[in-house]
């Protein structure tokens, strides 16, 4: 069944590994066959990996981190994207479900050429880029990830938003025949984002549609997910089908299911605590049980390139 | 074989085992050994499955005095030390793998945690007054303290409601597993409320243990 589905995606540019992005050589996979052969477990998500099509997108290193990598192992079992269930473990075993062809996504709001957009066509005038970034979970959680996408703000530039154009509001896909996580009512159905203009427009943000070289398996967000590194992973909505460009700040979903525990801005600041845990510091996934907590930087280590955007403002107030 | 007997070298023996099963199987996964392994995040899957191993182990020691009752089995009390003990001993790993692998020793941090966030406030205080009791769960302290030893020991009553209300508060979203730890507690105290309203005036408790004097908590 996986295989079909995959047969129908015919991303751009599906080709061959090229050896720069060799994330998957032989010996790994060989390595990850014969830990499946021995345990009947270990490595299955990296030999599953192999099955998805290859996508041709060069590193850039101007905003790519110099971090050993999360595995692609832990990357694509260890998820928390509710519509598939509220444990960790639950996207990796039931996203299969999510059919990610045919996808489209509704462009609607203060824009002058609004309208239903295929992915094809959404993804057509866009040459793809690999990303190293950290990935800071508001839970106290971090991975350093490799995706592959293109800036959101050359997509959003192409539907011309007008002056009235504030904000950026997205919206996952409601359906919960395929998403069994939505008859659980842990959050409101679908889930919904948003960042400011300036957020959304930033070179940092990044509309993602692959990981480790690849096209995006679902339980990561397929077929087109958000990822704004400086902010809290909720915010990096996953399963896109609309995107609204507002005058008012939109709802989201986790602000509205907790207001004092989760903002709009969600920007990672160590210095601003969650109300019932610390933000002082993380746990980086895959670095060992001894050396995995780490201090948590302001805006993830972004604070250079995006801290301007908040020059003024109150960051305890706007979390 | 006697009933003294049987508990003493099969029953004991066999829940001792079972209850420091779950100590060996982190080791294991921490160690690697027999392909265990710990979670994606370690850290976290230690600290739940001590926590979650400790109030399992609450639980079953709250469990002890309605089965017993109900089952007409007194004999099942000489387990209760044994579990409440445990219970205590996951707790302390809970809150050393908190201090070292997850605050790193960073005194200052933890003790604003301690003091700042509600949810850790409440489990310090459970895990603090589990000491008075770990430290006099002896025969001999039980002949010492006499009556007050049972008034004493009546604090596992609040304790366990400090321990599911310290899991329940720290879960982002999906509380269903809190609340079925809240929901067991409650009925292992509820039967307790019912019992004594039940034999009032209340009957002298006899003595279960052959040969101690340990007083029965109900």
């Amino acid at each position: 069944m996986i295989r079909n589905l995959l047969k129908q995606q015919a991303l751009p540019a599906p080709s061959e590994l090229t050896s720069e992005v060799a994330y998957f050589d032989r010996r790994r996979l060989l390595t990850s066959t014969m830990a499946l052969m021995l345990t009947g477990k270990a490595g299955t998500a990296t030999a599953a990996a192999a099955t998805l099509p290859a996508l041709e997108a060069a590193r850039n290193a101007r905003f790519s981190a110099a971090e050993p990598l999360t595995s692609y192992e832990d990357i694509t079992t260890y998820n928390n994207f509710y519509e598939f269930g509220t444990d960790k473990a639950d996207p990796q075993r039931r996203a299969h479900a999510l059919r990610t062809r045919p996808w489209s996504v509704a462009i609607s709001g203060e824009v002058e050429t609004p309208g239903v957009f295929t992915l094809e066509d959404i993804l057509k005038p866009h040459p793809l880029e690999e990303r190293v970034y950290r990935l800071r979970c508001v839970e106290r959680w971090s991975m350093v990830i490799p995706w592959v996408g293109f800036p959101l703000a050359d997509f959003l530039k192409r539907f011309r938003p007008t002056s009235k154009a504030k904000y950026v509001a997205f919206t996952t896909l409601r359906d919960p025949k395929q998403m069994p996580g939505q008859r659980a009512g842990w959050l409101e159905w679908p889930y919904v984002e948003g960042l400011r203009m300036d957020e959304a427009m930033h070179p940092l943000t990044f509309l993602v549609v692959g990981l480790y070289g690849r096209v995006l398996p679902n339980q990561n967000g397929a077929p087109l997910r958000l990822v704004v590194p400086w902010k809290y992973g909720f915010k990096g909505i996953k399963s896109i089908v609309a995107i609204r460009f507002t005058e008012r700040q939109p709802p989201t979903s986790w602000n509205s299911a907790a207001p004092d525990e989760y903002g709009f801005y969600a920007n990672v600041n160590p210095a601003v605590e969650h109300p019932r845990w610390s933000q002082a510091s993380e746990r980086r996934i895959g670095a060992g049980l001894f050396e995995a907590t780490r201090p948590t930087l302001p805006f993830n280590g972004y604070a250079a390139e995006v801290a301007s955007l908040y020059r003024g403002m109150n960051l305890r107030r706007w979390f | 074989m006697t009933v003294a007997k049987r508990y003493r070298y099969l029953w004991k023996p066999l829940a001792f085992i079972a209850a420091l099963t779950p100590a060996l199987l982190m080791l294991a996964g921490g160690f690697g050994i027999a392909g265990r392994r710990l979670g994606t995040d370690p850290v976290e899957d230690l600290l739940l499955t001590c926590g979650k191993t400790a109030l399992n182990l609450l639980c079953l020691t709250l469990a002890v005095t309605p089965v017993a009752r109900s089952a007409h089995q007194p004999q099942l009390l000489r387990l209760r030390r044994m579990l409440g003990l445990f219970a205590f001993f996951y707790v302390l790993l809970h809150f050393a793998v908190y201090l070292v692998l997850d605050r790193g020793l960073d005194v200052a941090m933890i003790v604003k945690d301690i003091t700042k966030r509600p949810y850790i406030t409440i489990g310090f205080v459970a895990l603090v007054l589990l000491i008075p009791l770990a430290a006099t769960s002896t025969q001999r302290m039980m002949r010492r303290l006499g009556r007050r030893w049972q008034t004493l020991h009546r604090l596992i009553y609040p304790i366990s409601i400090l321990a599911a209300w310290h899991f329940y508060w720290q879960v982002k979203r999906d509380v269903t597993e809190p609340l079925i730890y809240a929901a067991i507690i409650a009925t292992l105290l509820g039967w307790r409320v019912w019992h004594r309203q039940r034999r009032k005036p209340p009957a002298p408790v006899t003595s279960t243990y052959g040969s101690a004097t340990a007083p029965e908590r109900t």
